[in-house]
């Protein structure tokens, strides 16, 4: 870690906790309005849910468009949190721990809006409950559990609860923090929360091993989610373009790819908007596009042996859909917009270290990824449905309406406000992670030069 | 009557050795414990290492959930018994995404029950206490018995406490 610089424990308090202590100037305004663009998106909700799926652009064949893509973007965005959560905590990797908060957080909230969209697009919500719940008894209907959309919500319950009790357990001993720095009814709910944290060697202890074990345990779950969102589309043989065994993998790598982006969105913000220069350094944008460049790499090429697999067989349907995606309009011009927002100028960027150690560039690098990576789930779900095919007696293209435009901008909004919201009350940055990282940190001079360095305990 | 002591340290090895000075004067290890903002290594201050059962939680939880989980999947499927594509009823590979999920999360949700319960908490009534110990103080903390408090007292102010605490 070559930028860090020592920094107390009472400073540290004070600037990360400036979100809590003292809140911003620009934090009221900007809640109200995400709050308006929020509220008239539910208002909008509302008026779909009562005049019913007609008020969409969704017509047959096209009857997945925008909210599924969507749905499938913001469950892609949630991997984020335990990719950088648990694979950096479990391999130590040092400069995890300003972003671990804000990842997992980044998790709770794209999953809770990913949910929302199968539930906006079945057009009745309530009508769908058994998916859920065994609940229809005067039918004798029960969830059929051999179709993947019951594995999707159970796959994604999992998921949202597992992250969310992750998020709880790493925040105890900040709460305990927040509970000795307040007063009043923010020191009675501050104590309720952290549970009578003391912060003995006793819940240290459990602390590390603990966050080391769910670590563990949430890993598959991560990759198990994508692969599932992936089978509502891979199980189903009629549809070209979807029906493919590589996408498992090619759906979860594609998810790193936009989650870990999000992430560098949300840490640039962060630095920006908290003031945060001490703690959230250039390093580590440098550290996370170097991760970057390996992933969307590796994406890439599932890209390419998907295109690959289904030339190859030289099946006429297939070939056809391929053409349609890349060569005609207007999905050629999404076809080319993807492919360069989504790999060649972010990664065409990153490999300059100038743009890795450069917040503003990292920033609009990490909003082209999810240009690209919203365009591609955009150009997956669509176009095969949208192919004339012999036996479709309606054939229709699909042209998303303004309501529907509006929910995915509401969806922006809502994220940001609910993380906006969340900074308010609790801290985005783990305070212990940082106390910690300067109780370890230290300086071994190596002939003329002094290095900085971490001391690490051994297992 | 039971008396409870704290002291305070600004500086590790001080806090270190007022737990030396405590072992010194006759207290048990187990009688006193040390708190901090932040974890230290383990045994940095030579206290009483914790012992713990918290892998015993997640086997538990996941034998929990996959036990629920088949006689969810089983029990739907036979109650509605519809013969689909010519497939067995009981269709293990499409019972198996249930059967993990639900044993992954059942799974989760103990290790946090465990993580909760193995570090005694929640804590309804913490005892003494000092804010400060968030801003980077160490604190060494000992119940003991009122006739013994005042030897304590002595224990932690030899090593350099900087403030001295009774409840």
């Amino acid at each position: 870690m070559q930028q860090r610089r020592t920094i107390d424990q009472i400073h540290t308090n004070r600037v990360l906790l400036n979100g809590q202590l003292d809140t911003p100037k620009w934090w009221a305004p900007t809640v109200i309005v995400l709050g308006i663009i929020v509220a008239i998106g539910f208002f909008m909700i509302g008026i779909m849910v009562n005049k019913g799926l007609g008020v969409t652009g969704l017509s047959r064949p096209v009857y997945w468009g925008l909210f599924i893509t969507t749905f499938v973007f913001w469950v892609g965005i949630s991997h984020a949190g335990i990719m950088i959560s648990a694979i950096l905590r479990l391999s130590q990797a040092e400069w995890r721990r300003p972003v671990t908060r804000a990842a997992e957080l980044l998790t709770v909230f794209s999953l809770l809006t990913a949910l929302m969209f199968p539930l906006m697009h079945a057009g009745r919500p309530w009508r769908i409950i058994y998916f859920i719940l065994p609940y229809d008894f005067a039918r004798g209907i029960m969830p059929n559990i051999r179709s993947p959309l019951i594995w999707d919500p159970v796959a994604i319950s999992t998921y949202l609860t597992g992250s969310t009790l992750f998020l709880y357990i790493a925040l105890l001993p900040d709460l305990g923090n927040l509970r000795d720095r307040t007063t009043g009814w923010q020191n009675a709910l501050y104590t309720i929360l952290s549970l009578g944290w003391r912060g003995n060697p006793r819940q240290w202890k459990l602390q590390t091993v603990g966050g080391i074990l769910l670590s563990a345990l949430m890993l598959p779950i991560f990759v198990s989610v994508h692969s599932i969102v992936s089978w509502d589309f891979a199980v189903t043989p009629a549809v070209e373009g979807w029906h493919s065994t590589i996408f498992a993998p090619y759906f979860v790598i594609g998810a790193v790819h936009s989650g870990v982006s999000a992430v560098v969105t949300m840490m640039a913000l962060m630095r920006w908007l908290w003031k945060w220069e001490d703690f959230i350094r250039p390093e580590h944008f440098d550290a996370l596009a170097r991760l970057l460049i390996v992933v969307a790499t590796g994406w890439l090429a599932f890209t390419f042996l998907e295109l690959i697999f289904a030339v190859y067989g030289l099946d006429a349907p297939e070939l056809a859909l391929r053409e349609l995606q890349i060569f005609q309009w207007p999905w050629n011009i999404l076809f080319i917009t993807f492919v360069i927002t989504g790999y060649i100028i972010p990664v065409g960027m990153w490999l300059q270290k100038s743009v890795r150690n450069n917040i503003a560039l990292m920033f609009w690098s990490s909003l082209f990824v999810n240009i690209g990576m919203w365009l591609e789930r955009f150009l997956i779900i669509v176009p095969g449905l949208a192919r004339k095919t012999p036996f479709v007696y309606t054939w229709e293209s699909y042209r998303p309406s303004g309501l529907e435009w509006f929910i995915l901008f509401w969806s922006l909004a809502w994220v940001t406000f609910l993380m906006l919201l969340f900074s308010r009350f609790f801290p985005l940055v783990p305070l212990f992670e940082q106390k910690e990282s300067q109780t370890f940190s230290d300086s071994i001079k190596i002939g003329r030069v002094k290095v900085p360095a971490i001391v690490r305990e051994a297992d | 009557m039971s008396k409870s002591v704290l002291g305070l340290y600004s500086d590790p090895n001080q806090a270190a050795d007022a737990m030396d000075a405590l072992k010194g004067a006759g207290f048990p290890l187990g009688t006193f414990d040390v708190l901090t903002g932040t974890p230290y290594p383990e045994g940095a201050f030579g206290e009483h290492v914790p012992q713990h059962r918290l892998f015993r939680f997640p086997a538990f939880g996941a034998i929990i959930g996959f036990t629920l989980a088949i006689f969810l999947t089983a029990a739907t499927q036979i109650a509605y018994p519809l013969v689909t594509g010519g497939k067995p009823i009981l269709s293990l590979f499409a019972m198996l995404v249930i059967l993990y999920e639900m044993s992954m999360l059942s799974a989760v949700i103990s290790t946090v029950v465990g993580i909760v319960i193995e570090s005694r908490l929640p804590n309804v009534n913490p005892g003494i206490y000092d804010n400060r110990i968030t801003e980077g103080l160490i604190g060494v903390v000992i119940t003991t018995d009122d006739d013994k408090s005042d030897t304590a007292i002595d224990a932690l102010n030899s090593a350099g406490a900087m403030e001295i605490k009774q409840a």
